[in-house]
């Protein structure tokens, strides 16, 4: 059977399943309630776009930096990054957002909740980033350094030529799947007041009491995200494959 | 080359590997190392190659002492060729990327530059058909030719060999010990760790018996070999000529 099938037919599947609870439950639909609200959630969705983009970005380089000092010969160095690591990983978003906006933020004169928001995500993302990356760093065989010396590469050409390509390969899936998180992470903005996509459905469902017309869209909205992205990571999967 | 070792040490916490060792060889073209597991001779090719710093002493090759500092030591690695048992290659590229990689990026030879220097030793070696195949799909005895050649295509002074045929089937040893007699024969320096004493005996000009961190016997082949007059080469050698 084709791949394409067997996804049709579990889709189909559970698709028929969840239509026969919603059928069972009695619900009273009221989508044109929602539908009056649409762009207040596309506005919502397009923000979340914005910020988890640059959040993405962001976390990437957060990440490689924060892995590059945990594994850093300096003490002090590796001790910034474990610091960090442990203390994001250790915490909740939520209190890390409300520190970093009320507390950070003001302290240094951002005033801006964007950016703000985006940079809070990004730190918090990048620490889980940090440990993917280190672990894919540390799983090239130390022998390929040796080689890498011995054909007089510097440092920084052993990481860009022979360290990186191969690191990349094995922290793909998990790094995509810790991108997956942060864009749903991202849902957690709306208690620094930015109007997100998550913000924006519970706006909807407070004016139109249409709870379920309400956070479908919103589920529509992440998945239409969310599967692009694992569809991106098993294409660079192939690409980068090779055999060890 | 002739090359002058002074009181050489090298320990990794813990006891010493290299406990003062000293040798002084003639002006030769190819220096095998043999001894037993465990008496210092990987330990002390990767300092003759510049890839580990001693701990205390000297080396020397044709009365030049080796960089004390990295940088220095990259920069003499660039000069000189380092062979490995094994693992030698980058798996994510072709085995042509691999000979190209240092010629490009360490030695400013243009793609166009790289390309024409490979292609004549590829084929030399009967290399060419593999030069689009990734690592895992070469054989033992193809990879480490392949290695062979990434050392060699950069024209060092000298190539170090560390027991290049350890981790290779039989029917592949015969391969790489054959292009490494090859070079032997073109002029091409050598100083090897092996174990295989028949091919120790015919390409070396001079063999150093490495053992308990320090040269327990060194001479020509025949000296060694024929004339074995330390008790502990006599010793080895009864066990691994059986």
């Amino acid at each position: 059977m084709p791949r394409w099938l067997a996804h049709t037919i579990v889709i189909a599947a559970l698709a028929g399943l969840l239509a026969a609870a919603f059928a069972a439950g009695d619900y009273t639909w009221n989508w044109a309630g929602v539908w009056e609200y649409r762009s207040l959630l596309v506005r919502g969705w397009l923000t979340t776009v914005a910020i988890s983009l640059a959040a993405l970005v962001a976390s990437l380089a957060i990440g490689l930096a924060a892995a590059l000092c945990l594994e850093s010969r300096w003490r002090f160095v590796e001790a910034v990054g474990r610091v960090y690591v442990e203390l994001i990983r250790g915490t909740p978003l939520l209190v890390q957002l409300l520190i970093g906006f009320y507390v950070v933020a003001s302290a240094v004169g951002i005033g801006n909740r964007y950016v703000v928001g985006t940079l809070v995500l990004a730190a918090f993302s990048g620490a889980y980033m940090a440990e993917i990356i280190r672990g894919g760093l540390a799983a090239i065989p130390a022998t390929q350094r040796d080689s890498a010396r011995a054909i007089g590469l510097t440092p920084v050409q052993t990481l860009r030529f022979v360290i990186i390509p191969q690191a990349v390969r094995l922290v793909l899936p998990p790094v995509a799947g810790q991108l997956v998180s942060l864009i749903k992470d991202s849902s957690l903005l709306s208690v620094i007041a930015i109007s997100e996509f998550t913000l924006a459905a519970q706006e909807v469902n407070s004016f139109t009491y249409s709870t379920l017309e309400s956070y479908l869209p919103l589920a529509a909205g992440y998945l239409a995200l969310t599967l692009p992205l694992s569809a991106l990571s098993r294409w660079l999967e192939k690409r980068f494959r090779f055999e060890a | 080359m002739q090359l002058t070792v002074c009181d050489l040490v090298q320990r990794y916490d813990g006891p010493a590997i290299l406990d003062g060792l000293t040798l002084a060889t003639g002006d030769v073209q190819a220096l095998v190392l043999v001894g037993p597991s465990g008496g210092g001779k990987t330990t002390l090719l990767r300092i003759l190659a510049g890839l580990d710093r001693p701990v205390a002493g000297t080396v020397a090759f044709d009365g030049v002492p080796l960089p004390a500092d990295e940088a220095g030591l990259r920069a003499y690695r660039r000069t000189v060729g380092t062979v490995f048992q094994a693992y030698n290659l980058f798996p994510h590229l072709s085995a042509l990327d691999n000979l190209l990689l240092p010629l490009v990026r360490v030695h400013g030879l243009s793609e166009v530059e790289a390309r024409e220097r490979v292609r004549g030793p590829l084929e030399r070696f009967h290399l060419a058909e593999h030069a689009a195949k990734r690592p895992a799909a070469l054989s033992g005895g193809q990879k480490q030719r392949i290695a062979i050649l990434r050392a060699l295509v950069v024209q060092p002074r000298r190539i170090f060999l560390d027991e290049p045929t350890s981790a290779l089937d039989p029917e592949m040893r015969g391969e790489v010990l054959e292009m490494i007699g090859e070079l032997k024969a073109a002029g091409t320096q050598l100083v090897m760790v092996t174990h295989e004493m028949g091919f120790a005996r015919r390409v070396a000009d001079e063999i150093a018996f490495v053992a308990d961190g320090r040269i327990a016997a060194h001479g020509t082949a025949d000296d060694l070999f024929t004339r074995p007059s330390v008790p502990r080469v006599r010793e080895f050698l009864t066990k691994v000529l059986v």
